[in-house]
């Protein structure tokens, strides 16, 4: 009796239980007729199973993704707080900050001698954590730039890459046979797979510091092209020479297939990546009714890309960028602006998840029992890692200026070769070469070098350009008019490039646009969207602009008032004529870059969402004080509404509002302005008209927008 | 390639464009690029340009001088521009080479020239065409160059600043010989020339 009634309380407090339980003494339940003894003991049997099954912990089911996620989670949190300082992002670079969260971490695994989730083994890297990486490196690329600096960027690249590694690795092994230092066993081409791993540079890492950095969009490009196809070039070699040591002996005919195949590889990425992206337009371009899905089309297919070319032993990276590189504009026109901001948002998450995992493992694996240490082998790498990327970097940029238009200065190459740091791949690679006696010295190595080149080559090196500048600055100081009439220049220089379509000087660009607009874009983009879509994406760029030039309000405290030179005309304290040219260069710099595009793979710059551009119309609304007061109104009312949306649609029936508000200060200037305005927004009816009008009275605030239509007006 | 030619033949009388292009531009080939240009802009087909036409050019509508600019490209007080007008506003840009100084003194001082790219950047401030450049010409470039970040009494002084700089005759304008002086140190030719071809 006992039993059947706490059999029915398991029931009632844990159905899932009260299965096992019927499973578990069949025979004791099914005997009612047992002596006392058997009795208690299936009493007993059921009385402590009731507490145990309530609640019960089963670690080792989870254990692999729990702890996995929780690394991640702990990273995310620790950005959270990075970021929320306010100085400290500009001193230090983000990767300094995963290294110590994985150094923490290794630090905690190792007090409690737990058994670490699977180490990166080869798959885990080539195949879930470098695609992310690198498809948000390439998705992400300034295309007109890069292309533009194209020459320059695989000057750097290849040739700059093959430089490292050969010179890395041939020295290392000159000196390891004359120092004496016991390594006099480890081949050539052991070395040489270590040069080509420690040569692969992660210089993006450094353009997160450089905030206040003069516009310099050429030392951009040349960075992140630079690191883009520098890891290309790097994980080729190294597959090279992996094969290599694999093989019983190396001829000079092996020598010479190798380096067909590394050209083979390369174009062979290149072509998958081209069919893939090609594909992948096309498809977007049937999304229209299944817009949910759009964003899994990008990421399957270059995906896809990076699998076949894997498959057929092409570069994979070379595969996954081109991919990204060719499909971006068709899918950008195809795809819904939610389903861009998808794409876009997703592959910074999984890019940054992806180098997360990388510096934990990189953490866990420094706080360590085996380690092989041997001092004059670490610091002779180090020493000559930073000598060769100097020297390379030297000899290129002299041959190259000798073809460019704008050469590349002293400093620009100082940034360049110092901002070398080495990141996530390389440590990956070294923890992936097949065992052999001195691989603990080789990771070992390369963990120092890492966190060498990250904590101080990227801690040091804005003071270090600070310093060059200052220099610079002390040797020729310019004045204030000279900086504003240079600026002058400079803008100018930059429509008049605009007007005679200097990118499309080139023959074969202007082929290739030309093939593009006639056959390309009618195929794979919906027709829709294809006749309207310069404007509205001009239209689109002005919204954001004007988005830009509200958000960047928080610079403007940073820079120190200087009212009091006002009615003074003595000449000023170098720390006033720093600060206002401190101010021209923050405040100009904005204008002049075409392309903001977001290098960095921790943040996504100019993306707005709408509660940014909300809170960035209150600032605003605020710090124009009642001077404006009636026309405030007015400007964060269109603001706000103009934010929601970057479509032309929405902004007609904004346009409605103001015009009441306006009609008697501006009623004298409506009539002369629809001459003029009409016809810039051709797809827009009159409203337009009186929308921009309405701007008329902040002008002074909004200028860029306004002047466009107005100067015409004042020019007359 | 061809079919633009016999445009240029038809539209416009070739020889005189060959006379005066080969003043402006050294090659053949850069007069059939700008011609090329000059034919997409031209979406009316009417050989020749309107205000419409370039504010068709989306990188031209962003840049904060961009009307201007388009305005500096139409002579006094007209509203369309042929394609001789086009070349010669665009022969300001071209780089000076040092063989052509000694070429023709008889034809005057060539577009090129330093002073007549600075005569062009100064026309871009001085709307009036009074030959000064005042302080509000000055502040009104100045703030379509800064965006909103900076309040007027900053903007205001650094105005006051610039013109501070360059003025040497107290009338607290700058004049154009004030403009040249100023940016003398400032390596112009190099700064305001486009390479046409590479």
């Amino acid at each position: 009796m006992t039993v059947t009634y706490i059999h029915l309380l398991l029931l009632l407090l844990d159905p899932s239980s009260a299965l096992m339980s019927t499973q578990d003494p069949p025979p004791s339940l099914g005997n009612h007729s047992m002596d006392k003894n058997d009795v208690d003991e299936a009493e007993g049997h059921f009385t402590v199973p009731i507490a145990f099954r309530v609640f019960s912990v089963d670690y080792h089911h989870v254990q692999a993704p729990f702890e996995i996620v929780l690394w991640i989670m702990l990273a995310s949190l620790a950005k959270l707080g990075f970021h929320w300082s306010g100085r400290i992002p500009a001193v230090v670079p983000e990767s300094c900050l995963l290294i110590m969260v994985g150094l923490l971490v290794g630090g905690v695994i190792y007090g409690v001698r737990h058994t670490a989730p699977p180490v990166l083994s080869a798959e885990a890297f080539f195949l879930y954590l470098l695609p992310p990486i690198v498809l948000d490196a390439g998705y992400f690329l300034p295309g007109r730039l890069f292309f533009e600096n194209l020459g320059t960027i695989l000057w750097y690249a290849v040739l700059g890459t093959l430089w490292n590694v050969l010179g890395i690795g041939l020295s290392l092994y000159g000196l390891c046979q004359l120092g004496g230092w016991g390594l006099e066993e480890v081949s050539l081409l052991h070395f040489l797979l270590f040069g080509s791993l420690i040569a692969a540079v992660d210089p993006v890492a450094v353009l997160s510091v450089f905030e206040e950095i003069h516009v310099n969009e050429q030392l951009h490009i040349l960075v992140f092209g630079e690191s883009l196809l520098n890891d290309a070039v790097t994980v080729v070699l190294y597959k090279l020479f992996e094969s290599f040591l694999r093989m019983p002996s190396v001829s000079g005919v092996d020598v010479l297939a190798g380096g067909c195949q590394f050209v083979v590889v390369g174009l062979g990425g290149l072509c998958v990546g081209l069919f893939f992206g090609l594909v992948a337009a096309l498809t977007t371009r049937f999304t229209a009714r299944a817009q949910v899905i759009a964003p899994l089309f990008v990421f399957l297919y270059s995906y896809l890309s990076y699998l076949t070319s894997e498959m057929l032993h092409f570069s994979g990276i070379m595969a996954i960028v081109t991919c990204a590189v060719t499909m971006k504009q068709y899918v950008e026109a195809n795809v819904s602006e939610k389903s861009n901001t998808t794409i876009k948002y997703f592959l910074k998450m999984w890019s940054s998840v992806s180098e997360t995992l990388i510096f934990i493992f990189l953490g866990v694996s420094t706080i360590q029992d085996v380690h092989m240490w041997s001092w004059p082998f670490v610091s002779s790498t180090l020493f000559l890692c930073l000598l060769w990327r100097a020297l390379g970097v030297l000899l290129l940029t002299a041959v190259v200026n000798k073809l460019r238009r704008n050469a590349v200065t002293f400093r620009d190459q100082f940034i360049i070769a110092y901002g070398g740091l080495r990141g996530a791949i390389c440590f990956s690679l070294v923890f992936l070469i097949e065992d052999f006696p001195k691989k603990r010295l080789f990771i070992t190595t390369t963990i120092v070098v890492i966190l060498f080149t990250v904590f101080v080559q990227g801690m040091t090196i804005k003071p270090l350009v600070e310093l060059l500048d200052v220099k610079r600055k002390k040797r020729v100081l310019p004045t204030v008019s000279e900086e504003v009439h240079c600026r002058l220049l400079d803008h100018l220089l930059s429509g008049i490039e605009d007007v005679v379509g200097y990118w499309g000087q080139h023959y074969w660009k202007d082929k290739f646009e030309h093939f593009n607009t006639k056959y390309l874009k009618r195929f794979l983009i919906r027709e829709d969207k294809q006749p309207k879509s310069s404007i509205v994406r001009l239209y689109q760029e002005l919204e954001r602009r004007e988005q830009m030039g509200e958000t960047d309000e928080g610079k403007r405290e940073r820079s120190p008032a200087i009212e009091e030179n006002q009615t003074h005309s003595r000449s000023l304290l170098p720390e006033e004529m720093d600060s206002i040219r401190r101010i021209l260069s923050t405040n100009l710099r904005n204008f002049n870059n075409k392309h903001i595009t977001a290098y960095s793979r921790h943040t996504l710059h100019q993306d707005f969402t709408v509660d940014a551009s909300r809170k960035a119309c209150l600032r605003r609304h605020q710090s124009l004080g009642e001077r404006h007061s009636s026309t405030q109104t007015h400007g964060s009312q269109w603001d706000d509404a103009g934010s929601q949306g970057a479509c032309l649609s929405r902004s007609l029936t904004v346009s409605q509002s103001p015009r009441s508000a306006h009609r008697d200060p501006h009623s004298t200037r409506e009539g002369s302005l629809n001459g003029p305005v009409r016809v810039t927004f051709e797809g827009l009816a009159s409203p337009s008209s009186t929308y921009l009008q309405g701007q008329d009275s902040s002008s002074a605030r909004m200028p860029k927008k306004l002047s466009f239509a107005f100067e015409n007006e004042k020019g007359k | 390639r061809w079919r633009l030619f016999s445009d240029l033949l038809y539209k416009h009388n070739f020889s005189e464009i060959i006379q005066r292009a080969s003043k402006i531009f050294v090659s053949h080939s850069q007069i059939t690029r700008l011609y090329s240009r000059f034919h997409s802009l031209d979406k009316g087909e009417n050989g020749a340009l309107s205000r419409e036409d370039f504010q068709r050019i989306p990188e031209l509508a962003i840049n904060p001088l961009g009307d201007r600019i388009i305005n500096a490209f139409f002579p006094e007080g007209e509203d369309q521009v042929n394609f001789r007008g086009f070349m010669r506003t665009l022969a300001h840009f071209r780089p000076v080479e040092d063989n052509e100084k000694n070429k023709d003194p008889s034809a005057g001082e060539p577009l090129n020239s330093r002073n007549n790219k600075l005569l062009f950047a100064f026309r871009l401030y001085d709307l009036d065409r009074d030959d000064k450049i005042s302080r509000d010409e000055l502040l009104q470039v100045l703030r379509m160059m800064v965006g909103v970040n900076i309040s007027d009494e900053q903007l205001g002084s650094i105005a006051d600043r610039t013109i501070q700089e360059a003025d040497t005759n107290g009338d607290m304008c700058i004049s154009f010989s004030e403009f040249i002086k100023v940016l003398e140190k400032v390596d112009v030719e190099q700064k305001m020339s486009i390479r046409f071809l590479h």
